[in-house]
């Protein structure tokens, strides 16, 4: 990536003061414009997501009265007679009090009671009286959408998957991009043409005789299928690890080999800690791939205790799809890890992406 | 007797090659298991019926010609190819325009870029779950947006006529990734190019048709040849809508959305027709390399690579 550096362009003298002054407050213009249209966008990017919690925060009756209101609002009832009736505040001569709707007249009309005096009636317009509404936080759909399936199950599965799978590929994918980075063998070159070219190969080509031999050995429906290929490294990390190897100086295998370390010694002892930040990334990487992958998953795992969250929660929405709440408590669930991840390594992610983009 | 496996007695350069394969050996091993083994054994199912219960029987090319006289087949294309035309270029503006405006140096620049990021890292479980209830026609926030302009929303996902389109509303806002890219390849054109510009008095737009287009282009055909690879393996968003609004029809409503990928996944998972789906995947594999190789070749009429211009001068 070129660095930034500022030449001054060399401009006319005769120019200068006028032209100056007019491009800086162009430039001030393009800058004003450019954040007003950035911040007018991010609306439409976070809206869904303040959607999506304020959402799993309502009950069913909320989500289906309210759905612009992003507060979880209620409206407040009062015991009267033994019934529940709306509370409205309500001006009568000039008088502004509490009352509660008793019955509905003809015409938009109401009848409404004080509660502190149910004798005395008044009958006056529905629609000039403001229901008395308050907030009404339904935390409890979390500790719900967590017990009604066995998502603590499906969470143990998907660390489970997600953590040995990435154990796997950072084992294998640096040894394999240390072999590509320091030997000298006739066949390695075209090998790693061989590694590169599987990136086009569509996972749909392959799938099926896994399925097939997976099936055979009895690993269908169990978490193998989605830990053990792992350990056979893939390309993309391959590449990128390798590309980052290339950058470390070969001085330092140099000495280790003089010090009588075998390769494999130099490998772990000394291009592993110099490897941190790329191992880092593509770790990374890997958490966001497995966390939320949901082709495989769906593909290998049948029975209810092997789901990973992702094929879970799909099954949960189709299961309880009237209690729209929960499946939004439960999603909140699922990407606040990404997001936590996200906001603690932002810096590995805007650059890593441009390397690892194509993955997942 | 064992004298050639005694690694004392290699010459270095065997001792160094022995390591090198040594340390491949992961993904070499994986790869003939994984990779060239099974590529090999789904061309040989695509030849066959196969149920996984019973041994495949050779039935020669009838997967292919059934396929194509298929109208799922076609549908399946068809439905990709309509996501494609319409996600693919609109992907590409939003996120190029985008990637423009936050390679401004602007105030914050760094909390823009982390916000229009922040979607492609979620699971594409839960937010086609999110949008299923955004596009609800009764209680989601889009109809009720427009109702207040007084549009009558359609019902987009379960809406035969807008589920696609729907779907590609889900892509952009998941635009972060491409937009990323863009941005990297913005911050290579190197700065003495607009220098050079500015020198000749070229002005913002000059500059920007003139040196950061024709720069870009090479990052843009990448974009748009992995898009599209990537909508004949789109799969988990299309599962998710269709199978939660049409009541478990998979590509509904009416097979509007029956992509390529989730016909495949059909045929071989849920029909078990593991010779049909490997025909399938291997048309795909063709597919998707005659894209690739028709982009390229179309595309050094319109794509400047800097290098080949130092050929020339």
């Amino acid at each position: 990536m070129a660095t930034k550096t500022k030449t001054e362009a060399p401009t006319p003298a005769v120019l200068k003061t006028g032209w100056r002054a007019n491009l800086k407050y162009y430039e001030l213009t393009i800058k004003t414009l450019t954040t007003f249209i950035l911040a007018a966008g991010s609306f439409v990017v976070i809206i869904p997501l303040i959607y999506l919690v304020s959402s799993s925060l309502k009950d069913r009756a909320q989500l289906r009265q309210e759905p612009l209101n992003p507060l979880p609002i209620a409206q407040v009832m009062v015991r009267l007679n033994n019934k529940n009736e709306a509370l409205y505040n309500v001006t009568i001569d000039g008088q502004a009090r509490q009352m509660a709707l008793v019955k509905k007249a003809p015409g938009g009309k109401g009848i409404f009671a004080d509660p502190a005096a149910p004798d005395v009636t008044y009958e006056l317009l529905i629609a000039d009286q403001t229901p008395v509404r308050r907030l009404e936080v339904h935390w409890e759909n979390y500790p719900e959408a967590m017990t009604v399936v066995p998502f603590d199950r499906y969470a143990i599965n998907t660390l489970l998957v997600t953590f040995t799978g990435m154990a796997g590929m950072l084992f294998s994918c640096s040894l394999v991009a240390y072999g590509f980075s320091r030997f000298r063998a006739r066949w390695l070159g075209p090998l790693f043409i061989v590694l590169l070219s599987t990136v086009m190969l569509p996972r749909q080509v392959t799938l099926i005789p896994i399925y097939v031999l997976f099936q055979r050995i009895g690993w269908v429906d169990t978490l193998l299928p989605l830990i053990v290929p792992q350990f056979f490294a893939n390309a993309y990390d391959v590449f990128l690890l390798r590309q980052f190897f290339m950058t470390v100086p070969l001085e330092l295998d140099e000495a280790a080999k003089i010090d009588g370390a075998s390769p494999f010694q130099t490998f772990l002892h000394v291009m592993l800690p110099q490897a941190r930040p790329a191992l880092v990334t593509v770790g990374i990487f890997h958490f966001l791939y497995a966390w939320n992958d949901f082709y495989e998953p769906l593909i290998f795992l049948h029975s209810r205790e092997n789901w990973t969250m992702a094929v879970g929660l799909q099954t949960f929405n189709a299961l309880y799809a009237s209690n729209t709440h929960l499946v939004m408590a439960a999603s909140v669930v699922m990407i606040i890890p990404p997001i936590l991840l996200f906001f603690f390594s932002q810096r590995i992610f805007t650059q890593g992406v441009v390397i690892t983009g194509v993955k997942g | 007797m064992l004298k050639q496996f005694d690694i004392r007695r290699w010459s270095l350069a065997k001792r160094e090659a022995a390591a090198g394969y040594f340390f491949v050996s992961p993904w070499l091993i994986g790869f003939v298991l994984l990779t060239l083994g099974p590529m090999l054994a789904s061309l040989y199912f695509s030849f066959t019926d196969y149920n996984i219960i019973e041994q495949p029987s050779w039935v020669g090319l009838d997967n292919y010609a059934q396929l194509f006289q298929d109208p799922l087949f076609w549908q399946s294309i068809k439905v990709t190819l309509q996501f494609s035309a319409l996600a693919l270029p609109l992907g590409l503006l939003t996120g190029f325009a985008l990637a423009l405006l936050l390679n401004q140096a602007i105030p914050g620049v760094r909390i823009w870029r982390t916000i229009y990021f922040l979607p492609s890292v979620l699971s594409g479980v839960a937010v086609t779950l999110l949008w299923i209830l955004i596009f609800n026609p009764k209680i989601g926030i889009i109809n009720q947006l427009l109702a207040l302009v007084g549009i009558d929303g359609p019902g987009w996902l379960s809406d035969p006529y807008w589920s696609v389109p729907a779907l590609v509303i889900i892509s952009l806002w998941g635009i972060g990734q491409t937009m990323i890219i863009y941005l990297a390849g913005l911050q290579g054109i190197p700065t003495d190019l607009y220098d050079a510009s500015k020198v000749d008095g070229a002005n913002a737009w000059q500059r920007f048709w003139s040196v950061t287009l024709p720069m870009m282009t090479p990052v843009l055909l990448y974009n748009l040849v992995l898009g599209l690879i990537a909508s004949f393996s789109y799969f988990t968003q299309a599962y998710i809508a269709s199978s939660s609004i049409s009541g478990g029809e998979l590509g509904g409503p009416v097979r509007s959305t029956l992509f390529y990928n989730l016909y495949l996944y059909q045929n071989a998972f849920r029909y078990f027709e593991m010779g049909y789906a490997s025909a399938m995947a291997w048309v795909l594999l063709v597919i998707v390399l005659l894209l690739t190789l028709l982009i390229f070749r179309s595309s050094s009429a319109w794509v400047y690579y800097e290098g080949e211009l130092r050929g020339r001068t």
